[in-house]
């Protein structure tokens, strides 16, 4: 066994580096790295960059006009553009719907969405939960009804992250209402501006508009947006959960957490010594550290398990559990570390244009950020259903 | 980046699983504990036979030239059975030791008959003032009329009843730390020999104006040789701690599926079964640490006692946890020594003892953390 990149990686990765440094706009690494919102053009800009530099389909492959990578590379490239404060890419598109389009997806649906995911045309956003429908996915209630060449779609969503900026949606719907809970779910590609859509903002304890509500009003959606079967919906809604999942430890995003709190919790002093020093904290510092470790090699080995042809199954639910509360707590230690410094709340600045005096600035986003990571243990499957699926389809309890 | 065994691997880890199935049951492990260890019983002959004496050391010193896999392979499957072999500290840390500092002469007397299976050695670096750290030696050496002689106490020494000789670790007059290899019957020595709670045989050796010849110097400057072979042990732990670790966590699965309560197996229990997962996420991020420090061994000395500071750190918590927790799952029944998974969870405790707990290590990593 062995734990070293090849020569071959660490030139990718050296190579992605270069990229970043001189592609990566600064004014936009600079948002991330203070962590305030990113306003939709920037996402785009960002976007457009890889697009053009052929890495924005990082998990696509070649005949679809992705890189054609691995996951080791992958990796490397995730890992990088957190250490250099890229911005996330928005998944819902090139990650989550193009993936099912692919493997589900008319040849003609394949010509027609792909294409303008690569190019940023579109912003997908994704229609799957709902009031009534949490953890319990396939309860979902909103109804999609046959009437001529269109389906009418009522019903609401919720939680749909960047909504505000998409034009079009992914979209669970109840098709049969009388056949088993998964078998009657059916999965359709909404136009954002078809008629009878309303969106509507959720605002977050953080205070920030991340997610909305969409309101489906006798939505009328052409017959032809259907992915696949009628009734196959749940099929597909399984894949897109499982598609790729080598990266949802967040490891990069981990590191690069754990690089600032280190850092911060250097300079910023504790009666009259660093508080890294103080002997309390330090040993949190220490724990995350050592557990970021352990993530990070549980991470490889679920990536050298998929470059060698398996497919990571549930070992990817341990990784978001871990990797969630490896999150939550760097966040929590990296708030914890601002001291009273931590308390002033400027929404403004974090998720508008105002401007701050640098101090101020540098320590926005701590708290905030906090609150919101909270989401890291509830979004994509509570670590709770992550523990009951590890329990029924590993330990086959 | 590859985490696959090879051929050879996979091979050693099949002969050591059956190994270990048909020969070191429930019932022939508490036979093997009932009598005296002597260092050469007829299991001790099998792993001869095998070439597991000869595996962890380098060719030329005629061993197999394995490497930190090779072990991890080894002391996973030594650990799947609580197999009552002092393998480590009969053979590994002792002879290791021997391997970097004795010379050709010293090595032919001491090393060739370890690696035959002809003597066993233990190894006595712990005092008892000075808890796990091997550096704070109290014993004293001092070389007179051309021979050397030894004064001091050591503390928990693995295997001591069984060893033909015991390398002992002592202060020199200029303040080096010096080793020495006391025979057993070298005239002064005396021993207070037991069981630790986890089975394994153990004694303090006290060493009362023993006297030696100067070939029994093996080194009068061993810090770095002590350092490297503590970190190997520490790695050998770690990585016999997965496979007894892996033991628990079957052995109480496997009893939630078929104990019922309420009408139910116990694996239909929501609380029950989050609580096993926990476990299981407890042992595979225990394996990934277990890796790390397999594979950190050839690297330089602060990146190695990093890796293994933090991986015995980790596994001796994960360790404490699966252990607390397979016992709590199998309710009364995990309170009774017939129960076999309290073997198993009175040695996953007890690793924590072994070779510097988790505050040790942690200190160990506080003090080389980088600050960013």
């Amino acid at each position: 066994m062995n734990l070293t990149f090849s020569p071959e990686e660490q030139a990718f990765r050296a190579e992605v580096r270069r990229f970043l440094a001189d592609a990566l706009p600064s004014d936009i690494s600079e948002r991330v790295r203070l962590g305030r919102h990113l306003r939709a053009n920037d996402h785009l800009r960002w976007q457009n960059i890889l697009s053009e530099q052929g890495w924005l389909a990082s998990n696509w492959p070649k005949e679809h006009g992705g890189p054609g990578w691995g996951p080791v590379h992958r990796h490397i490239f995730d890992e990088e553009c957190a250490a250099a404060h890229a911005p996330t890419i928005v998944p819902f598109g090139v990650n989550m719907v193009a993936p099912v389009i692919m493997k589900f997806g008319s040849a003609a649906q394949q010509r027609r969405y792909l294409p303008r995911i690569l190019s940023n045309q579109d912003w997908w956003c994704q229609g799957y939960s709902e009031p009534g429908a949490g953890s319990d996915l396939a309860g979902l209630n909103t109804r999609a009804v046959l009437d001529g060449d269109d389906y009418i779609v009522n019903g609401q969503k919720t939680w749909t992250t960047l909504g505000q900026h998409a034009n079009m949606l992914f979209c669970l719907v109840r098709t049969d209402p009388d056949a088993k809970k998964q078998a009657g779910i059916s999965f359709l590609l909404i136009d954002m501006q078809t008629p009878g859509i309303t969106v509507r903002p959720i605002i977050t304890l953080d205070g920030a508009h991340e997610v909305n509500e969409v309101f489906l009003d006798n939505v009328r959606v052409p017959l032809e947006n259907r992915v696949g079967e009628e009734g196959q919906g749940w099929t597909c809604a399984k894949f897109l959960l499982t598609h790729e999942r080598t990266g949802i430890a967040g490891l990069g995003h981990a590191k690069q957490a754990l690089r600032h709190l280190k850092s911060l919790a250097s300079r910023i002093e504790h009666r009259g010594k660093p508080l890294l020093a103080l002997p309390s904290f330090r040993h949190r510092v220490v724990k995350a550290e050592i557990e970021l470790m352990a993530l990070e090699v549980t991470n490889l080995r679920v990536i050298a398990a998929a470059r060698d042809g398996g497919v990571p199954g549930a070992e990817s639910s341990l990784l978001k559990v871990r990797g969630s509360e490896l999150r939550q707590e760097l966040s929590e230690l990296t708030r914890r570390a601002l001291g009273p410094a931590a308390l002033p709340f400027f929404p403004d600045f974090l998720y508008g244009e105002g401007s701050l005096d640098d101090d101020r600035a540098q320590s926005a986003a701590a708290s905030a950020q906090y609150f919101n990571r909270r989401k890291l243990s509830i979004y994509g499957g509570a670590n709770e259903i992550q523990k009951s699926i590890v329990a029924k389809t590993i330990l086959n309890m | 980046m590859d985490f696959a065994l090879t051929d050879e691997q996979r091979m050693l880890e099949e002969t050591l699983t059956r190994l270990v199935a048909n020969q070191v049951s429930p019932e022939q492990r508490r036979t093997m504990l009932a009598s005296a260890p002597n260092g050469a019983s007829a299991l001790w002959r099998t792993f001869a036979e095998l070439g597991l004496l000869h595996m962890p050391f380098s060719e030329d010193v005629g061993g197999l030239g394995g490497d930190g896999t090779d072990l991890m392979i080894i002391m996973q499957a030594l650990g799947h059975g609580l197999v009552p072999e002092a393998y480590l500290a009969g053979l590994v840390l002792p002879g290791k030791l021997l391997a970097l500092t004795a010379n050709n002469d010293q090595q032919t007397e001491w090393l060739t008959p370890l690696l035959e299976g002809e003597h066993q050695l233990a190894f006595a670096w712990q005092e008892h003032s000075a808890r796990y750290d091997a550096l704070a030696i109290a014993t004293q050496a001092t070389q007179t009329d051309g021979q050397w002689q030894l004064q001091g106490r050591k503390d928990v020494v693995l295997n001591l009843e069984a060893a033909a000789a015991t390398l002992v670790t002592a202060r020199l007059d200029n303040g080096k730390l010096g080793l020495f290899i006391v025979p057993a019957d070298a005239p002064g020595t005396s021993t207070h020999l037991y069981r630790t709670i986890d089975d394994q045989s153990a004694g303090d050796l006290t060493l009362d104006s023993v006297t030696l010849p100067l070939a029994n110097c093996l080194s009068e400057n061993v810090s770095e040789a002590l350092a490297e072979v503590l970190a190997l042990g520490r790695a050998a732990l770690c990585a016999q701690a997965i496979g007894a670790m892996e033991e628990a966590c079957d052995q109480t699965l496997a009893y939630l599926k078929e104990r019922k309560q309420f009408g139910l197996p116990l694996a239909t229990f929501q609380a029950l079964q989050h609580r096993m997962v926990d476990m299981h996420l407890h042992l595979e991020q225990s394996r990934s640490m277990a890796i790390l420090a397999a594979t950190s061994l050839t690297q330089p000395a602060s990146e190695r006692d990093y890796k293994i500071a933090a991986a015995k750190a980790y596994c001796g918590e994960s360790a404490r946890f699966i252990a607390e927790q397979a016992i709590q799952l199998h309710g009364g029944m995990g309170m009774s020594e017939e129960c076999y998974v309290a073997s198993y969870a009175k040695h996953l405790v007890m690793f924590d003892h072994y070779l510097g707990d988790s505050d040790y290590h942690l200190e160990t990593v506080s003090d080389l953390l980088t600050a960013a």
